[in-house]
This record gives structure tokens, C-alpha cells and sequence, in this order.
């Protein structure tokens, strides 16, 4: 053996030199620089910094009490310096509510995905992992959830549980309950794709050897899912997230839109476009602002996780 | 062929089952249906009681669920409170076509009210999948025709924004720049609300001039999707061999386009329009309330309101029939035109 070493060694000495010169790139960095090469990424994470230092950065001139203000008497004022973005319908300024409402609605996103996510993973991994009965079992369940529009199946769950929950009060603020419910039913209708995926990931992972080898050594099923198979798979479920967070933030918009989302003092995007279609005409910045923000963020995401997924997951690129 | 189909079709009647429980399960916190079904008087304690025998409201929800689904005509009622049943049951069960009486319109079965409404969706509908498919059609091929020109780049971003659009943001904007600056700026201007000017009636013309923004807010986010898909599958086949082989042998480059490499690009989209249904239909419950269009979407909103579970019901279990037919539908349709499928 050593001598066999050796001999390599002496027969090849260039080509060890040359290979040693670039020494490879750790994983990170590799990603780093591919997600550096799509510029609508990079432009999209951008954005992405100035909405949020908008919405939470803005907090620091505006008071929240401002912003939930009402004054009927200037209601429906148009844009001017004093309210950049006009006056709703009872007179509150629409910039600041802009900037409360841009709060609420990334929260609602972020944590609609946590719990989407962490849903997607628990019924994807199940049925990857065990199969049979308990995979078509969760599957068919997946199926029949994914064909119901989810619009429908948010209005519905919407009305289910209903305003059962009292405001709440958090760092001195008084938030309504119908968040929590908001954020519950998004978290609730859109762990589909995201299980679907998860479990396509465990039923290729688990045929590998090092899991046969995991096994063989009495490592625990648990275990096995969390430490082994799980790591190997975040990729598509980071970029999954990604998206997951704009469409979550479409969906509260959506649900909002029609009254049955986030309900008033407490500003949403979403929740300042209910109504607006009465005002296309007299009032076009009532909807307009709220309306643009939700599209740049949706946006802004939209290119991030594009980028994303090329960075770290290139091989199931769709479109 | 046969065999395929007909096990499809088997897989997707449980599906139905699964759906249908998991909606009526959500249905149980609708309301109050005996306060929907007494309009504006207060029902007195005794009738309530009657009342919700009659419905079958106080029974476990495993013996509703029953009831919904095949009918409570071969047992007797107890109306009375006595625990002796008294007379036989009129429901029939949605397995026999009978989705119940709607608590709103009361005296009118639900499919009737439903009925109604969806002649207006469908076209809605159709409209807006002839928009998608031709308009991405046209111009995802322009796109992987040109591929990096500037109208590719141009095409990419716009389409880029339009995948990112809620839909009623586009309503509102298509609203307002059509409709209101069109009319200040004294140019022939689009209708926005209702399906036709009642002072000219309902005819071809007017349901065609009102139905332009409604198609166009929900067609956007799909064409722009699909026009996406296109342009990719389109690149895809074009660097193919058998294309090669067309253009060496001289044959005019309209027919290799057109003929030899749309035709092979064309079939992933089958599927992505037979699976978008569920997308399409719920575009167009907020699509039918910003636009006042009287369709199947805007009776589901205000129906949901006050509680009328026969319709809601009826609405929601229609739909998820047509997205599973629609599936069955795009994989027979899959198969017929890729044998790869059928074969393998």
C-alpha cells in the first residue's frame, strides 16, 4: 500500500499541484455565487430589504395610534403633503396605515409558512418514509385537499372558526384575534405541494445505502428522518418556503378583499383594499398604494426564490 | 386504453368521498340555518325545536353526513320530541341528485339556485381559457423564437409581474385605466359592473362589451404562467434532432415551427390547463364580486354569509366533481396523444 502511495505520488505531481490550486468551494459559497449571477434575484432581495425596513423601519416616525386614527371630517382627502398617500374613508392616513398594514401581512406570511411548512413536512415525510397504508392514506387526504380552490376552502375555513378569539395585546399592542385565525387557515390550505414534494424527496432518499447502513446500526425511525434523511432534503423546502411566504401574503390579501380575513382597527394590505372597488373612480389611492406593496412583495419573493432555487436546487428547475 | 380510463375513473370517486367529507366536516360551524330559514321574524323556541328535527339538525353529524348523502326518505322522522318517529323523511340524498332546499331562496332546490348561475360562469370561463391557451400560445412561441432579443427579456419581466398580480389588483388597475381614464379622456370606454346595461338589454353584444375586463382579470396570471411554460418547451424541442433533420431537408420554416415542433410542445401544456381548473374557478369568485358578475363565485359569497349549507354545499361539491373530472379528463387526453404514457 504505501509503496503503491508512493509511486502515485511520484508519478503525478503536477496534476496534484494543479488540482490543489483551486481547493474546493465549500457549499455555501458555491450557492452564493450562482444565486450572484441572477441579477432579478439579487434585485428582487433588494427590494425585499427596503419593503421591510418600510413597513417595520416605519414605525419609528409613525405611531401606530396614527395610524388607526380616525378623523371623518378630512375623509377621503387626496394625496398631499400631509398624507402623501390620502385619507381612507374615515379619514385615517393611508401611508401610515400602509406602513402598520405592510406589518401584519409579513407577519401573517412568515408565520403561515412556518406552519405550512412544518405541516408539509410531518404528512410528506410520514407517507415517504413508512408507505403503505399510511402514505395512500395521507396522499389520498393531500388529493382531495388540493382539488377544493383554495379560495373556497379559505372562505370556508374562514367561517369555521369564525372570530372566536379576542384581541389580543403583544409588546403594547393590541392586535385582532382574526390574525391568529388568518394566519391558522393559510397554514392550514397550503401544506399540499409542499408534502407532495417532501415525501417524493424521502421515497428517493430512503432507498440510499448510508440509510440501509443507519438501519443496520438500530438507529431509530425518528431519527433517521430527522438527522439522516430530512438534511438532505431542505433545499426544495427552503425554496418552497420562499414562495410559500408570497403566497401566503396573496392569500390573506385575497381573503381580506373579501371581508372575511384581518378585521379593522388592526391594518392589513389586504384589509385596506375591502371595499375599494366602491371608489375606483373617487378615490383611486385608497387601493392603489396597498395594491402596489402587495405586488412588489409578491414580486420581490417571486425573483428571490427563483434565484434560490438555482442556487441551491437546480435540478428541479419548472419553468 | 378501456382499462386505463375505467381505472381512473375508479380512483377518483373515492377521491370525491374524501372531499366531501372534509367540506362537510367545515360545514358544521356555518351558522345559524334555522335563523337564515326565519328571515327577519324571530323564531319561536317551540318551532326551532321542530325545526331542527325537521333538518336533522340534532343528530350526530355521522347520521347528517348520511342523510346528505343518501337521503332520509326509508326512516321516519321524529318531529315531536317523543323518540317515536312520525312521518317519512323528503330528502333523497346527493347520490340521487338531491342536494336539498336552499334556507335562503326557501321553496327552491339548491341545483336549481346553482343552476342558474352557472351558464354565466361557464362562459366567463371559457372566454378566459381561449384567451390563455391562444394568447400564451402566441406568445410563448414569439418568445422562444426570439430567444434573449430585447421582446424576450421585455416578455420575461412583464410576465414575470403578471404571475405575481392578485388578481383584483389587476381588476381594480384594468378598472381604472379602461373604464374611468378612458371616459375622461373621451375615448370609447369598457362597462365595469354587471353582465349587461339594463336600459339595452341582454344581448350578444352587451354580455361581450361587459364581459372583456372580468376575462382579462382572470386570464392574466395564467397566461403569463403558461406563456412561461411555452417559451421552455418550445426552446426544449426546437434543439431536438428530429427538427434538425426538417430544417436539412429544406422544409420551409413556418411548416417546422408551426407543424413539426408545436405540435410536440404543445402536449405538456394538457396538463397544466386540465390541473389549473381549481386556480381558474377561484380567480373567479373574486373576479364575479369586484365586477358584480352574476356567477356561481358571487352566489357562493353570499350564500356562505348566511349560512345556506344546502347551496354552499351543492356549489363547492360541484366544482371539486369538475376538477376531478377535468383530471380524469387531461390524463386520458395525456395519454391518447403521448402513447409513451398509455404503454409504459
Amino acid at each position: 500500500m504505501g509503496i503503491l502511495n508512493i509511486m502515485i505520488a511520484e508519478s503525478t505531481p503536477n496534476l496534484f499541484v494543479d488540482d490543489l490550486e483551486t481547493p474546493p468551494l465549500p457549499l455555501t459559497t458555491l450557492a452564493w455565487k450562482r444565486f450572484k449571477r441572477h441579477r432579478m434575484a439579487m434585485l428582487g432581495g433588494v427590494f425585499l430589504i427596503l419593503l421591510v425596513l418600510y413597513s417595520f423601519g416605519g414605525s419609528l416616525f409613525v405611531e401606530e395610534k396614527y395610524a388607526n386614527f380616525t378623523n371623518p371630517p378630512i375623509r377621503l382627502n387626496t394625496p398631499s403633503w400631509q398624507h402623501p398617500f390620502g385619507t381612507d374613508t374615515v379619514g385615517r392616513d393611508v401611508l401610515a396605515r400602509t406602513i402598520y398594514g405592510g406589518q401584519i401581512s409579513m407577519i401573517i406570511g412568515i408565520l403561515a409558512v412556518i406552519i405550512e411548512t412544518s405541516l408539509g413536512i410531518l404528512i410528506g415525510a410520514l407517507a415517504g418514509y413508512y408507505g403503505g397504508t399510511i402514505d395512500s392514506l395521507l396522499m389520498r387526504f393531500t388529493e382531495a385537499m388540493l382539488n377544493i380552490p383554495e379560495i373556497f376552502l379559505l372562505i370556508v375555513m374562514a367561517k369555521f372558526f369564525g372570530n372566536k378569539i379576542p384581541n389580543l395585546t403583544l409588546l403594547g399592542r393590541t392586535f385582532s384575534g382574526s390574525v391568529v385565525v388568518i394566519i391558522v387557515i393559510i397554514g392550514l390550505t397550503s401544506w399540499m405541494y409542499l408534502a407532495r414534494i417532501v415525501r417524493a424527496e424521502f421515497l428517493s432518499i430512503k432507498e440510499n445505502d448510508f440509510i440501509l447502513a443507519a438501519k443496520a446500526t438500530g438507529t431509530s425511525n425518528t431519527e433517521i428522518i430527522i438527522r439522516h434523511i430530512l438534511p438532505n432534503s431542505i433545499a426544495p423546502i427552503i425554496v418552497s418556503a420562499t414562495l410559500g411566504i408570497a403566497n401566503a401574503i396573496l392569500s390573506e390579501a385575497y381573503i381580506s378583499f373579501l371581508g372575511l380575513g384581518v378585521q379593522p382597527p388592526t391594518a392589513t394590505w389586504g384589509n385596506m383594499l375591502d371595499g375599494a372597488n366602491n371608489y375606483i373612480e373617487s378615490a383611486p389611492w385608497l387601493w392603489f398604494f396597498p395594491g402596489l406593496l402587495i405586488l412588489l412583495t409578491v414580486l420581490s419573493i417571486n425573483f428571490l426564490g427563483d434565484g434560490l432555487r438555482d442556487a441551491i436546487d437546480p435540478h428541479s428547475r419548472a419553468i | 386504453m378501456t382499462r386505463y380510463i375505467l381505472h381512473r375513473i375508479l380512483q377518483g370517486i373515492p377521491l370525491l368521498f374524501f372531499i366531501s367529507i372534509i367540506l362537510f366536516v367545515l360545514m358544521m360551524n356555518m351558522g345559524d340555518p334555522i335563523a337564515t330559514m326565519g328571515g327577519r321574524t324571530a323564531t319561536r323556541p317551540a318551532d326551532r325545536e321542530r325545526l331542527k328535527r325537521q333538518l336533522g339538525l340534532d343528530k350526530p353529524i355521522v347520521v347528517q353526513y348520511f342523510y346528505w348523502l343518501a337521503g332520509n326518505d326509508w326512516t321516519k322522522i321524529d318531529l315531536d320530541g317523543d323518540g317515536i318517529g312520525e312521518t317519512y323523511g323528503e330528502r333523497k340524498g346527493v347520490l340521487r341528485g338531491d342536494f336539498g332546499y336552499s334556507l335562503v331562496n326557501r321553496g327552491k332546490p339548491a341545483l336549481a339556485v346553482i343552476g342558474e348561475r352557472i351558464p354565466n360562469t361557464l362562459i366567463l370561463m371559457v372566454a378566459a381559457e381561449l384567451v390563455i391557451i391562444l394568447g400564451s400560445l402566441l406568445v410563448g412561441v414569439y418568445s422562444a423564437l426570439h430567444q434573449y432579443s430585447f421582446t424576450d427579456h421585455f416578455i420575461t419581466t412583464l410576465s414575470f409581474i403578471g404571475y405575481s398580480m392578485p388578481i383584483f389588483f389587476i381588476a381594480l388597475l384594468s378598472m381604472y385605466i379602461f373604464a374611468v381614464l378612458f371616459k375622461r379622456w373621451g375615448l370609447p370606454y369598457l362597462p365595469t359592473v354587471g353582465m349587461f346595461d339594463p336600459q339595452v338589454g341582454k344581448t350578444a353584444g352587451q354580455v361581450i362589451l361587459h364581459m372583456i375586463l372580468p376575462v382579462l382579470s382572470i386570464s392574466v396570471i395564467s397566461l403569463a404562467a403558461y406563456s412561461r411554460y411555452i417559451r421552455s418547451t418550445m426552446l426544449e424541442v426546437m434543439n431536438q434532432d428530429y427538427i434538425r433533420t426538417a430544417k436539412a431537408k429544406g422544409l420551409p420554416r413556418p411548416q417546422i415551427v408551426y407543424i413539426h415542433a408545436l405540435k410536440n410542445a404543445s402536449l405538456p401544456i394538457v396538463t397544466v390547463i386540465g390541473l389549473d381548473l381549481p386556480l381558474l374557478l377561484g380567480g373567479a369568485v373574486v373576479t364575479e364580486r369586484i365586477f358584480a358578475w352574476p356567477g356561481m363565485g358571487r352566489l357562493f359569497l353570499d350564500h356562505v354569509e348566511r349560512g345556506d349549507l344546502p347551496v354552499v354545499m351543492g356549489i363547492l361539491m360541484l366544482i371539486s366533481v369538475a376538477v376531478v373530472v377535468f383530471q380524469i379528463l387531461t390524463d386520458i387526453v395525456y395519454a391518447w396523444l403521448d402513447p409513451r404514457i398509455r404503454f409504459g
